[in-house]
């Protein structure tokens, strides 16, 4: 159960770390977005983003910057059995299910609703 | 002349002014929201990736593709039921951050543009926003996987 804590404690902080580049920073929410994906990409690299998920969970897993990590580790997975052109096959190896479910459900979400105000 | 110098003066102090008027943001009180609304929503995903171990045999490692795409499920159900929006404008970042904020985006998207057609509207729309999450993200994915790729590259030979 304690990974539960520790994955309301991280995603949260993650999430102010969001507000403060919002209010603070005075990003735009694309901006902080994109930026934050960057950050969990470089965290990546520096292979500090798994340990991360394993302290953490879904506090790690689910806020954007798990998108830019699941990037990296997709890209380098392939590079290590294909090598540089394994980057590009590679790079969206792991997102597929996000990017691919956000694509269906919003298409079906067009299909079935109108826009609420 | 004295009056051009003022002209100036206020010319440069107008950014300053504009500062004071505008509204104090409430940085501390937005933080607390982002955080609690944030951090629920990643132990919701949490919940969700247990349930996909214990009840479906899924591995700590595979859960995390069918949790992103319930939580993106939830998100964009919400999102069509005006629910999420009224959610984010209370939790600000709590709810842009998680993967969640990532949906919304593409089905807010979607659904605003669908009156200019499905092609033209929904279709070309639908990234707007999460374009250039993906655009950033795979371009700084790509140099750093590169970079990393090189070096081991270097070091083993």
């Amino acid at each position: 159960m304690e990974i539960y804590f520790w994955a309301f404690v991280v995603g949260g902080l993650i999430c102010v770390i969001g507000q403060l580049l919002l209010d603070l920073g005075r990003f735009t929410p694309a901006h902080t977005v994109t930026i934050l994906v960057v950050a969990g990409a470089i965290l990546s690299g520096l292979e500090l983003y798994q340990p991360l998920i394993d302290f953490a969970g879904a506090g790690a897993s689910v806020p954007i910057t798990s998108f830019g990590n699941a990037l990296v580790q997709g890209a380098l997975s392939e590079a290590k059995q294909s090598g540089l052109v394994g980057i590009v096959t590679g790079i969206f190896e792991v997102t597929s299910a996000g990017i691919s479910s956000a694509i269906v459900f919003a298409f079906m979400a067009s299909l079935l609703f109108r826009p609420k105000g | 002349m004295s009056e051009q110098k003022q002209h100036i003066l206020t010319e440069k102090e107008y950014q300053k002014i504009v500062k004071d008027k505008e509204p104090k943001r409430p940085v501390v009180r937005n933080c607390i929201r982002a955080f609690l609304v944030g951090g629920f929503i990643c132990m919701l995903g949490q919940a969700i990736s247990d349930i996909y171990i214990y009840f479906f045999n899924f591995t700590e490692k595979s859960a995390g593709n069918p949790t992103s795409a319930t939580l993106i499920f939830i998100s964009v159900l919400l999102t069509s039921l005006g629910i999420y929006d009224h959610i984010a404008q209370w939790a600000g970042a709590g709810t842009a951050i998680p993967v969640t904020g990532f949906a919304n985006s593409m089905a807010s998207a979607a659904l605003e543009h669908r009156t200019e057609g499905y092609v033209l509207g929904v279709g070309s729309n639908m990234f707007k926003l999460a374009g250039s999450v993906i655009v950033f993200g795979v371009f700084s994915a790509f140099i750093i996987a590169l970079i990393r790729t090189l070096v081991s590259m270097i070091g083993g030979a």
